[in-house]
This record gives C-alpha cells, structure tokens and sequence, in this order.
C-alpha cells in the first residue's frame, strides 16, 4: 500500500517534472549515459573491495566470535550441571552422614541404657542375696537364741528355784524333780500365751 | 538550477579526468560516494569484530547482529546450502543499505538512485544465479519454467510467462530500488521547495510533511535494502533447491 502510493507519487511527479523541466535540464539525469561506465568502473572497484575484505578478513572474525561465545556459553553451562550435579551428591552424603550418626547417637544411647539397666539389675540382685543372706543369719541367730533361751531359762530357774528351797527349807531337793516342774510352769506359761 | 528536484541526481567530475582508452571513468561524486559508504562499512564491521569479548560492547553487538540477521534471512528463506554465499549477500545488504542511508544526509548524493547501479547489481546477481542454477541442474535447471500441476493445453503459455518472469527479474530488482530511492528523494525535494516558496506563514505544513517524509524516507532505505537482499535470496533458493 505504503509502496503504491509512493510510486504513484512518483510517477506524478516524474510526469509534471518532465514536462515542466523537460525543456531546462532534459529530464531524469539517471538516463545520461555520460558517466555510466565511470560509475559501473567504481561500484565494481567499490563493491568488489568491500567483497574482499568482508569475505576474507571481517566476516571470518564475527563468526570466530560468535561460535567463541556459544561455544563458551555451552561450555559454562555445562560445568554448571556439573557442579550442580556435585554439589547435589555432597548434600545426598551430607544428609546421609546425619543419618548415619543419629542412628549411631540412637544406638549408643539405647546400650548406654541397657548397661546401665544391667548394672542397676546386677548391683541389685547383689544387694538383694546380701541382704537375704543377713537377715537369714540372724533369723537364724535369732531362733537358735530362742531356742537356747529356753533351756537356759529353765536351768536358770530349777537353779534359782532348788537355791531359794535351799535357803528356804536347809535341805537338797532333787535337782531333776525341780527342772520338771520349771519345764510344766514354762510349758503352761507358753500355753498361756499362745491362747 | 538547484531548485530543480532532479538536479540532486547529477553526476559530476571531482577531479582530473580520468581516460581508460577511449572511455570515461573518471570520479565523480557518486564513485566518492561509493567509497565512503564502503568505508564506513568496513571501519564500522572491523572495530566491531576486532575486540573478542564475551560480553560485546555496542560496535560488537552491531556487527554481531547484522551477522546473525542476515545469516537467519538467508537460511530462512534459501536454506542451509546458500551458506556459501553468505558473505556475498552481507556485503550485497550492507552496500545497499549504507548507500541509501548516506543518501539521507543533506546534499549527500544517493548511489542506488541510478538505474546504473543497480541494474548492474542486478545484473550481476542474475547472471550468477543462472550460472549457480545451471552448474548444480545442469539442463534440468530449466525446469524452473515448467511449474509442476499445470494442465498440458496451458503449458506453453505458462512456460513462456515464466520465462519472461525469469528475464524480467533484474529489471524489476533494480528498478524497484531505483525507483523507490529516486521518487523519496525527489518528494522530499519538492516538499523542501514548497517551504521556500509558501514562506513563514504557509511552509509550515510542507515542513512538518518533509520531517514525516524523512523518516518514511529512512524506512523505506532499510526495507529496500532489504528487499534487495531477500529478493536475491529467494532468486538464489531457486538455483539451489529446484523445486516447482
């Protein structure tokens, strides 16, 4: 559209201006062949200069560079998901490394316990065997106590008892009559109590 | 004189003239034009290229652009076996396009305005790819002006239509570059004129225009510049990958 317009202006243009200057400068100066060949001479000279040292010198070094730069950009990425990829393992081996000395932290505590459980156990039953033993001494001292108490009481008292007749009476009583009687008294007695 | 919106189009002798024989070729100020637009060309890409960092500065980043845009023009519209001729059309490009763009400044003389010029640029670019065509098909090139699925009571008219589109081809790319060049040069020539000769009251408006009209005058430098290069793309897709 833009382009239609500007050639129809054109052409109007180019219209009036041949007929108005026709006369004065003999049209379009593009159409005076006097300097085509000069201009033909210096576009090839120009234009094959410029060829040259684009193709052979300038072009070579922007390509250089950009390969340069997508090599170098390849490059960077890459050593980028390496080191991701590293520093991803050492997190992997970190967290694994806690892991590892939680359990470790667990265990030691659970068999810190148990020994301490064993010891705590072991001391007891210990104790425990000590303190039977001793009471079962002097539960046993205890009984043989009674039980020798007994006699003795009993001898204490035909003694006691044939000494006062002796005062008593001026005589000797039979010393075994008299245990006899201490030994029923003393049996009555522990009757008694027991009821 | 210099009112005259064509006089901007004369070419004229700097310098000695200069004989090769009996033929001119003696520098005018179009060649002067030619050389500073390859100049430029060349100072502007060198810098551009010299400095090999990673983060490109702003002559590096344009040069490396212009590299990958018209490296993606031709793949996109020639494919990946035109890559031989990268440089060439880069240079095509850039000539074409500092040309036109020198043609913007005041009093500067605008290259592609001649039909010359660009017609030898076509030219050139016809003959080369008719030789490419040929040297890859051998005779089977001609087949381009055989258009596969076509009715056997049309083809003859169909093969000579396409033939006279094939010849057509360097006459229709200069003159579109020509044409496009010249009428934006002469319009704004005109419109320049009028701002004289309305005065302070009345130029007002052909002066605003005039402004417009440069920068539709700078786009339309780069798109056909552009269309230059693509055109000659597509001309060189034909060559190489014959399929109709």
């Amino acid at each position: 559209m833009l382009k239609k317009i500007v050639i129809l202006l054109f052409v109007t243009c180019l219209a009036c201006f041949n007929t108005v200057f026709a006369a004065e400068s003999g049209g379009m100066p593009q159409l005076n062949p006097e300097f085509w060949i000069s201009q033909i001479f210096w576009l090839i000279i120009t234009f094959g200069i410029l060829f040259i040292v684009l193709t052979k010198v300038i072009l070579p070094k922007i390509s250089d560079n950009l390969e340069t730069r997508k090599s170098q950009i390849l490059e960077n990425i890459e050593t980028a998901d390496k080191q991701k990829e590293e520093s991803q393992k050492k997190i992997d081996e970190y967290e694994k490394i806690i892991l590892d000395s939680k359990l470790k932290a667990k265990s030691y505590f659970n068999e810190a316990r148990e020994k301490i459980l064993d010891d705590i156990n072991k001391k007891r039953a210990a104790l425990e065997k000590d303190l039977d033993e001793e009471i079962n001494k002097v539960e046993k001292e205890l009984s043989d106590l009674k039980s020798e108490s007994g006699e003795k009481i009993n001898k204490i008292a035909a003694e006691t008892s044939a000494e006062l007749i002796k005062e008593l009476i001026g005589e000797e009583v039979n010393s075994s009559s008299i245990a006899a009687i201490v030994e029923d008294q003393s049996k009555i007695n522990k009757v008694g109590k027991n009821v | 004189m210099a009112s005259n919106p064509m006089y901007q189009f004369n070419v004229y002798r700097i310098g000695p003239e200069i004989k090769l024989g009996s033929v001119d070729i003696s520098f005018t100020n179009a060649s002067l034009f030619m050389v500073i637009s390859s100049l430029a060309i060349l100072i502007i890409f060198n810098l551009g290229a010299k400095k090999k960092t990673l983060i490109p500065d702003k002559l590096q980043l344009l040069s490396e652009l212009s590299y990958s845009f018209v490296a993606k023009m031709i793949s996109d519209t020639a494919g990946s076996k035109a890559k031989p001729y990268f440089s060439f059309i880069f240079s095509l490009f850039m000539f074409v396009l500092f040309c036109n763009m020198f043609g913007m400044i005041p009093y500067a003389f605008t290259v592609t305005s001649h039909i010359i010029v660009t017609f030898m640029l076509a030219a050139f670019i016809f003959v080369g790819v008719t030789i490419i065509g040929f040297m890859k098909h051998g005779l089977g090139y001609l087949k381009l002006f055989v258009p596969s699925g076509v009715p056997m009571v049309l083809l003859p008219l169909i093969v000579v239509i396409e033939i006279i589109s094939y010849l057509s081809r360097p006459i229709s790319l200069s003159v579109r570059l020509f044409a496009n060049m010249m009428a934006g040069h002469t319009m704004m020539k005109v419109f320049g004129g009028f701002v004289i000769s309305l005065g302070i009251i009345g130029g007002w408006l052909p002066l605003s225009f005039s402004v417009a009209l440069t920068g539709l005058e700078i786009l339309v430098a780069f798109l056909q510049a552009y269309v230059f290069a693509i055109l000659t793309c597509i001309y060189l897709n034909d060559a190489l990958n014959l399929h109709h």
